[in-house]
C-alpha cells in the first residue's frame, strides 16, 4: 500500500512538472507567475510536507502490524493479551497532532492576510469583472474602456511594479474567477462584491475558466488572460477607447445590426446599440476567440454563431438571429471591421 | 431473513404464497426486516447512481467528447451526488443500524416499531419521487427534467428566473420527504439507546456500534433540518414570491450556501461515523483484541460530533469572507482532525499486539484505514485556506471527498456486509469472490481517485461536460474512466456473490467470527422476538466473558 | 439462547430507564427547534435590509393580548396534566379545553394580525425581505400551534368520550412537552420579531 503511494506522488510530480509552464494553456497551480500564486505555492509545500511526513509515519505503523502481528497457524487456538488502553499513548497522539495543527494554522493564517488583505497601490489598475451566464464582461473604471472575454492587464515586475486588482461582480448567477497561474479562484455572487488581485511578471497569455457551477454552459465559460508591457498595455487601452470604426463599405451591414434585435443585447461604442446583456462589441476583431471561448474569431465562426449558437455553444443564451443569408454575410462583413 | 415455510399441526413444511410473503415485508414493524429493507433499497440506488456516474465518465474521457449534450451531463452529475448521498449512503446506514442496534443492546425491537415503519417508506417514496423528475419533470416551459442544479442547489441557479420548470421542485421535495423520514429513524435510533437497553447494560458498556449511531442520530436531528428549512424557504421564493435568495430584492445568495453547508459538512460526518462504528467492531474481533482505548473512542465521536457543526463554511472559502472567518474556518477544520486522528492511531492499537486474520472483512477494514487516512490529509490541505483557493471546485476536491465516500465509507460497508450477511441470512458471503471483489475494487478505486487529484492540480474545475484539449487532462481522465469501469466489475462480483451465496453460502451459526457482541448470541438470522431471555450483562463483551469464565472482562471495566 | 443472563450485581442499581415517550418528544423539539433557528436567524440577517416597503415599526402591532393567552395556555395544559395524574378527569377536561380555547385565540389573533397586515397595510410575502422572513417565521409558528392544536382536540374527544384516564397520564405529558416547547418558541419569535426587529 505504500508503495503504491510512493508510485502515485511519482507519477504526480512526474505529471505536474511535465506540464510546461511556460506554454499557453498552463493551468498548473505549482507553476506561478505572480505573487498571490507564488504565496500559495510556498505555504502547499510546507502543507504537503508535514502531511506526507505523517502519512509515512502512519502508514509504516500501519504496514508494520499487519506484518507483524498476522495471525500464523501455531497460536490458531489461543487468544493474545487483551489490552483494553494506554492513558500516555492517548495523550501522546492527541498534543503531537495538536501541535502539528498549530503551525499549520499559523502558516495559513499569515497566508490568509499576505493576499486577502494585501492593501491596493494607488497606481493599482482596476478593472471590473462582471460575471454572466456565460460570459465574461470587464471594465476598466480608470481608462473608460468596456470589453468581454479576454483580459488584457499590464505587466508588473521589480522595475514596474503594476498590479491588478478586479472587482469581482455577478450579473445573475454565481461564477467563479479562476486563472491558476495568476491566483486563487474567487468567486462572483450577486450582491456581494469581492476582491481578487494580481501582479503578472511575466508577459504572454494564461488561461483558466469559470470554476462555479453557473448552468448549462459553465464549461465553455474560458478564461483569457493577456499580460502585456506596459507599452503594448498602453496602445490596447487606446485601441478600446477609441469608438467603433466606421467604414463605408460595410453600412449595409451596420444597418442590419442596427434595426435587429441585435441592440438589445449588445453594445457598439458610436451607434445606437448599448445593451448590457451581451458582450460589447466595439472592438470584437481585437480578440482571439468568440462565446467566451468556446470557437475561435473567424468569419465562418462569426456566421455560425449568428445562425446556430447551438451548434458552438449548445444552451448558451445567445439566440439564433433567423437572417436571411444576405443579410447575415452583409452583418458579418461589418463585424468584420470592429477591429 | 425468515423462512417463508409454514410449519403445519402435521409437520409438513408448506410454502406460504409469494402474496402473502410480499404483504407480510410491505406491512413488517420488524426492525430487521426494515434493516433490510432498507440496505436492498440503498443497493438499488447504487446501481443507478453508478451508472450516472459511468455515463459521466465516459463523456470525460477526452476532451470535447460528444457522448451527451451538455443538459443531461449536467443532470447526471446532479442525481450522481443526489442519489448517492441521499438514497445510497443515508438509507444503507439507517438500514445496518436499525437491524443491529436492538440485537446489539439486547433489545426486541426498536423503540417505536410503526414510526420505523414510516419513516422507511417517507424515505423510500423521497427515492422515488426524485426519480419520477426523468419522467415527470417538464414544466410549464417544457423546460425541465431531472435537476440539473448540482447537489448544493446553490441560489440564484435555483431560482424560477435561472431554472424554468419543475426539475429543481422534484429535488426539493424529494429531499424534504425523505429528510422527515431521517429525522423519524434518528427519534427512534435515540430513544431505544436510551430506553431498551438490557439490565447492566450501562451506557459505558453498549457497543461502540450503538454509541456511534447515538452520536450519529443525534447529529441528524440538528443537522438535516436546516436543509429542510433552507428548501422550505426556496420553494416560498420559487411559489409564493418570496425574496429569501432573491438578490434583486436585497437577498443574499451566501445565505443560502451558509444554510446547506451547515447541513452539508455534518452530514458528511454522519456518513462517515457508522462506518467508524463498523470498523470499531469488525477490527477488534479479527485482530483478536478488545478495541484499544474505547473511551477515548466514545469522547473523540462525540468531540467530533460537536466540532464538525463549526467547520461548515470551509466549503466557502472562495465566495469572498473576511479574512477573520477564513482563519476561524481554518483552525476548526483542522481540529476536527485531531479526534480523527486519534480514531485511526486506536485502530491501529488495537491491531498492534493482536493476531491478525485476514478474512474478507478485515481486508476491507485495512484499506480502510489507508485509504481513510489519505483522505483526511487531503482535507488537512483544503483547510490551509490559500491552497484552497486553488484546489477548491476543482478535482482535486472531487477525488478528495470520493476518497471519503468511497475509500473510506464504501469500504467500510463492504466490511460490514462481509462481517453480518452471515448473521441477516444464516448464511456466509463466499470468501473466494469476496477477495475477488475487494482486490478489482481496490485497483480500481486507486486507478480512479489517486489519478484524479492531478488534473485537479492542473487547473481541471468540477461539473464540467467538457474541457479544452491542450491542458494535459485528457490521458489524465481516460485513466480514470478505465478505474471506474473496474470498479463497476467489482460491483458486479459483489452483487453476484449476495446472491448466490443466499442461496448456496455455507451455512454460518450463530457465531462464525467467534465475536463478542450480542447479536452473535442471537440464531443466524435472528427469531422475530430476537433472545428469547432477555440478556443480562456485565462488561462490554459479554459474549467474551461467557467463553473466558476465568478471565471475564468485568473484572478489568 | 438464554447463556448470557447473569444477574445484576447487587451493588448496581434498579434497571431504570427513561421514558421512551418523553425522549422521543425531546428529540423532535431538539430537531424543530433547528428549524426555527434557521429562520429566526434569516430573520435576523435581514432586518433592516428591506430595498422597499413597510417596516416593522411601521405595521407591525405588539400582540399582548394573544401572547398572554398563548403562554397561560401553557400553565392550564401543566395543571390539567397533574389533575389528570391524580385521577381527577373533570378538572383535567375542563383545563385541557381552556387551554384548546386559549390556543385557538391565539390563532385566532394571529390571522387577524395578518387580515390586517395583508389587506390595510400592504404587507405580504413577496413585498420585501420583511415581509418574506416575517409571513415564514410567524407562519412556521403558527403551523406547529396548529398542528398542536388538532392533537390537543384529539385527545379532547376521547376525554369527552370517557376514554381518558390516570394509565394515559404519561401520554399525555409527552403532547404537554410538545406544548410547552411550542410556548417557548413563541418567546422566542416574539422577541425577536416585536422587540429586536423593530
Amino acid at each position: 500500500m505504500a508503495l503504491r503511494a510512493v508510485a502515485f506522488l511519482f507519477c504526480c510530480v512526474n505529471a505536474v512538472a511535465a506540464a510546461d509552464p511556460s506554454a499557453v494553456g498552463s493551468t498548473n497551480i505549482f507553476a506561478p507567475e505572480s505573487t498571490p500564486a507564488r504565496s500559495i505555492l510556498h505555504l502547499s509545500i510546507l502543507v504537503l510536507t508535514v502531511t506526507g511526513t505523517i502519512f509515512a509515519v502512519v502508514s509504516a505503523l500501519l504496514v508494520y502490524s499487519i506484518s507483524k502481528f498476522r495471525a500464523r497457524s501455531a497460536s490458531a487456538n489461543s487468544e493474545p493479551a487483551q489490552v483494553y488502553g494506554s492513558t500516555q499513548i492517548e495523550l501522546a497522539w492527541t498534543i503531537i497532532p495538536i501541535l502539528i495543527v498549530v503551525v499549520l494554522f499559523v502558516a495559513t493564517a499569515r497566508g490568509i492576510h499576505e493576499i486577502q488583505d494585501a492593501p491596493m497601490p494607488a497606481n493599482a489598475l482596476q478593472v471590473i469583472v462582471i460575471g454572466h451566464q456565460f460570459w465574461w464582461e470587464y471594465r476598466y473604471p480608470q481608462l473608460g474602456v468596456v470589453t468581454a472575454n479576454e483580459l488584457h492587464i499590464p505587466l508588473s515586475n521589480t522595475a514596474h511594479p503594476r498590479p491588478t486588482f478586479l472587482q469581482l461582480l455577478s450579473a445573475d448567477t454565481d461564477h467563479s474567477f479562476w486563472v491558476p497561474v495568476l491566483a486563487g479562484k474567487t468567486d462572483l455572487i450577486p450582491n456581494h462584491p469581492n476582491r481578487l488581485w494580481m501582479d503578472p511578471q511575466h508577459t504572454g497569455i494564461f488561461v483558466g475558466q469559470c470554476a462555479q457551477y453557473c448552468g448549462t454552459q459553465h464549461a465553455k465559460m474560458l478564461l483569457r488572460v493577456s499580460v502585456d508591457s506596459p507599452e503594448g498595455f498602453a496602445e490596447w487601452v487606446r485601441e478600446q477607447q477609441r469608438p467603433a470604426i466606421a467604414e463605408e463599405r460595410v453600412a449595409v451591414g451596420k444597418r442590419v445590426f442596427e434595426t435587429t434585435a441585435c441592440i438589445n443585447c449588445h453594445s457598439i461604442k458610436g451607434t445606437v446599440a448599448n445593451g448590457r446583456f451581451g458582450p460589447d462589441l466595439t472592438h470584437l476583431m481585437s480578440r482571439t476567440t468568440i462565446a467566451a471561448g468556446a470557437a475561435l474569431n473567424t468569419p465562418e465562426n462569426l456566421r455560425l454563431w449568428i445562425e446556430n449558437p447551438d451548434a458552438i455553444k449548445r444552451g448558451s443564451l445567445m439566440p439564433a438571429m433567423q437572417l436571411s443569408k444576405s443579410d447575415r454575410d452583409a452583418l458579418v462583413g461589418y463585424l468584420e471591421t470592429l477591429r | 431473513m425468515s423462512s417463508s415455510a409454514i410449519t403445519s399441526p402435521g409437520g409438513q413444511v408448506e410454502e406460504k404464497p409469494w402474496v402473502d410473503v410480499l404483504h407480510e415485508w410491505v406491512t413488517t414493524v420488524d426492525h430487521k426486516r426494515l434493516g433490510i429493507l432498507y440496505i436492498l433499497y440503498a443497493l438499488v440506488f447504487l446501481v443507478l447512481g453508478g451508472i450516472e456516474v459511468l455515463i459521466i465518465r465516459i463523456q470525460l474521457m477526452h476532451s470535447h467528447n460528444d457522448f451527451v449534450s451538455p443538459q443531461v451531463f449536467n443532470r447526471m452529475f446532479t442525481m450522481h451526488g443526489t442519489t448517492m448521498i441521499f438514497f445510497v449512503a443515508m438509507p444503507v446506514l439507517f438500514g445496518f443500524a436499525n437491524y443491529l442496534i436492538p440485537l446489539m443492546i439486547g433489545a426486541r425491537d426498536m423503540a417505536f416499531p410503526r414510526l420505523n415503519a414510516f419513516s422507511f417508506w417517507l424515505s423510500a417514496f423521497g427515492g422515488l419521487l426524485l426519480y419520477f423528475s426523468f419522467l415527470g419533470g417538464s414544466g410549464l416551459y417544457g423546460a425541465g427534467n431531472a435537476p440539473d442544479v448540482g447537489w448544493w442547489a446553490y441560489a440564484p441557479l435555483t431560482a424560477r428566473a435561472f431554472s424554468p420548470g419543475h426539475s429543481s421542485d422534484y429535488w426539493t421535495l424529494a429531499l424534504l420527504v425523505s429528510g422527515f423520514g431521517s429525522i423519524g429513524t434518528a427519534i427512534n435510533i435515540i430513544a431505544t439507546v436510551l430506553c431498551l437497553r438490557c439490565p447492566g447494560m450501562k451506557l459505558t458498556r453498549m457497543p461502540l456500534f450503538a454509541w456511534l449511531n447515538l452520536v450519529m442520530a443525534g447529529m441528524v436531528l440538528i443537522v438535516i433540518t436546516p436543509l429542510s428549512a433552507a428548501q422550505i424557504m426556496l420553494l416560498i421564493d420559487r411559489y409564493l414570491g418570496g425574496h429569501f435568495f432573491d438578490a434583486q430584492a436585497g437577498g443574499s445568495a451566501v445565505l443560502w450556501m451558509h444554510f446547506f453547508w451547515i447541513f452539508g459538512h455534518p452530514e458528511v460526518y454522519v456518513l462517515i461515523i457508522p462506518c467508524f462504528a463498523f470498523m470499531s467492531e469488525i477490527i477488534p474481533v479479527f485482530s483478536r483484541k478488545p478495541i484499544f482505548g474505547y473511551p477515548v473512542m466514545v469522547a473523540a465521536t462525540v468531540c467530533i460530533g460537536f466540532v464538525s457543526l463549526s467547520v461548515w463554511a470551509h466549503h466557502m472559502f472562495t465566495v469572498g469572507m473576511n479574512s477573520y472567518a477564513n482563519s476561524f474556518f481554518a483552525i476548526t477544520t483542522m481540529a476536527v482532525g485531531v479526534p480523527t486522528g486519534i480514531k485511526i492511531f486506536n485502530w491501529i492499537g488495537t491491531m498492534w499486539g493482536g493476531r491478525i486474520q485476514f478474512k474478507t472483512p478485515m481486508l476491507f477494514s485495512i484499506a480502510f484505514l489507508f485509504q481513510f487516512l489519505i483522505a483526511g490529509l487531503t482535507g488537512i490541505m483544503l483547510a490551509c485556506v490559500p491552497f484552497d483557493w486553488q484546489l477548491s471546485l476543482s478535482y482535486f476536491v472531487v477525488a478528495h471527498f470520493h476518497y471519503v465516500i468511497v475509500g473510506g465509507i464504501l469500504f467500510a460497508l463492504f466490511g460490514a456486509f462481509y462481517y453480518w450477511y452471515p448473521k441477516m441470512t444464516g448464511r456466509m458471503l463466499n470468501e473466494r469472490l469476496g477477495k475477488w471483489h475487494f482486490w478489482l475494487f481496490l485497483i480500481g478505486f486507486h486507478l480512479t481517485f489517486d489519478v484524479m487529484h492531478i488534473p485537479g492540480l492542473l487547473g481541471m474545475p468540477r461539473r464540467i461536460y467538457t474541457y479544452e484539449p491542450g491542458r494535459g487532462w485528457d490521458t489524465l481522465n481516460l485513466i480514470v474512466t478505465i478505474g471506474a469501469f473496474i470498479q463497476a466489475a467489482a460491483i458486479l462480483v459483489f452483487v453476484w456473490n449476495l446472491i448466490s451465496s443466499y442461496f448456496n453460502g455455507e451455512k454460518a451459526g450463530n457465531d462464525p467470527w467467534d465475536a463478542w457482541t450480542l447479536e452473535w448470541s442471537a440464531s443466524s438470522p435472528p427469531l422475530p422476538y430476537n433472545f428469547a431471555k432477555v440478556p443480562v450483562v456485565a462488561s462490554r463483551r459479554p459474549l467474551w466473558d461467557l467463553k473466558h469464565p476465568e478471565d471475564p472482562d468485568s473484572q478489568y471495566e | 439462547m438464554s447463556a448470557v443472563a447473569m444477574s445484576l450485581s447487587k451493588t448496581e442499581k434498579p434497571w431504570d430507564l427513561p421514558y421512551r415517550g418523553n425522549v422521543a418528544m425531546a428529540c423532535l423539539i431538539v430537531a424543530e427547534s433547528a428549524i426555527f433557528t434557521i429562520f429566526v436567524v434569516a430573520y435576523l440577517f435581514y432586518i433592516g435590509k428591506s430595498l422597499t416597503g413597510p417596516t416593522p415599526r411601521e405595521v407591525l402591532e405588539t400582540p399582548i393580548f394573544f401572547t398572554i393567552c398563548l403562554l397561560s395556555s401553557s400553565l392550564t395544559i401543566h395543571y390539567a396534566g397533574k389533575f389528570l395524574q391524580r385521577g381527577k378527569r373533570g378538572a383535567f377536561l375542563t383545563l385541557w379545553s381552556l387551554t384548546i380555547l386559549l390556543g385557538g385565540l391565539f390563532l385566532f389573533g394571529t390571522g387577524r394580525e395578518w387580515y390586517r397586515l395583508i389587506y390595510e397595510r400592504g404587507l405580504t410575502i413577496s413585498t420585501n425581505l420583511f415581509g418574506t422572513t416575517y409571513y415564514s417565521l410567524v407562519g412556521l409558528h403558527a403551523f406547529h400551534v396548529t398542528a398542536g392544536m388538532i392533537m390537543l382536540i384529539i385527545v379532547a374527544i376521547f376525554a369527552f368520550a370517557g376514554r381518558i384516564g390516570t394509565e394515559h397520564s404519561r401520554r399525555v405529558d409527552v403532547l404537554s412537552l410538545y406544548w410547552h416547547f411550542v410556548d417557548g418558541v413563541w418567546v422566542v419569535v416574539f422577541t425577536v420579531v416585536y422587540v429586536l426587529g423593530r
